[in-house]
């Protein structure tokens, strides 16, 4: 039963990740994304990573993907961008570093046997989303406030950029 | 029986699929996606470690891989409307200033 769903689940991840990859126009691509996303967040929760997976649906499929969708409208791309593709040369040489780095992981997997997950650790009575709290405001939390620190800087890089020279 | 492997195979997948996306499409803004189509992957390879190894520390790392992921797009997709404002376009093919 697990298995099945596993294998559906990743069955549409990775027919809408190639459908990103591959579709022309770039709306399509967004969309697809939010699916792969939505994807990804559930086979998370397969995994018990609740918390994790609520994140992604809600950072990821909902506020990153929207900002996707914004800046696809509003660049408004035209036929001639469309059609524009890397050359030949180029493209080929991409897939083929790409392949390299499939095969590279690939043998990272050779030398890992066949584990199992484990069964559900004996009986938890804290939450997954406790658990991860407890670890991130207590271990990590120098990292935590120099993350807050990060998005404040990416705000205001943000702003400046797009900001009108005057 | 559902194992490490199944998870680590499918979050390789996804990591080639992203890697093919950032080398093959010449659009600023696929490319970026892809990018986050990478992280993904890795984010789904982490929970999945974390879950093997009965720990949760790899769920705390996948917030922070998203935290940053957030601010690498905020930024990349400011660049690319303010390329798209200089040039008029967001091919990479036609962004060759820094080119030889």
């Amino acid at each position: 039963m697990e298995l099945a769903y596993f294998y559906i689940l990743s069955f549409i991840v990775v027919v809408s990740a190639v459908f990103v990859v591959f579709l022309r126009r770039p709306l399509h691509n967004v969309l697809f994304m939010i699916l792969t996303m939505i994807g990804v967040a559930c086979l998370m929760l397969q995994l018990h990573a609740e918390f994790i997976a609520m994140v992604q649906l809600i950072v990821y499929a909902g506020a990153v993907m929207v900002l996707f969708l914004f800046v696809v409208m509003l660049v408004n791309i035209t036929q001639a961008d469309l059609l524009s593709q890397l050359t030949a040369v180029r493209g080929w040489a991409g897939a083929l570093v790409a392949f390299a780095i499939f095969g590279i992981i690939l043998t990272v997997f050779k030398l890992s046997g066949e584990p199992a997950i484990p069964k559900a650790q004996a009986a938890q009575q804290l939450s997954n989303t406790e658990l991860v709290a407890r670890e991130l405001f207590t271990t990590y939390l120098l990292p935590f406030e120099i993350a807050s620190v990060l998005l404040l800087a990416a705000i205001i890089g943000a702003v400046v950029l797009v900001r009108k020279s005057r | 029986m559902l194992t490490l492997d199944h998870y680590l195979v499918l979050s390789a997948i996804l990591f080639f699929l992203g890697a093919v996306g950032v080398m093959v499409r010449a659009q600023i803004i696929v490319v970026l996606m892809c990018l986050e189509l990478m992280l993904n992957a890795v984010n789904l390879a982490f929970v999945a470690f974390a879950r093997y190894l009965g720990s949760v520390e790899g769920q705390v790392i996948v917030l922070f891989i998203m935290v940053v992921a957030a601010a690498e797009v905020a930024v990349g997709l400011a660049i690319a409307v303010a390329i798209f404002r200089q040039k008029g376009t967001t091919s990479i093919e036609d962004l060759r200033i820094m080119k030889w």
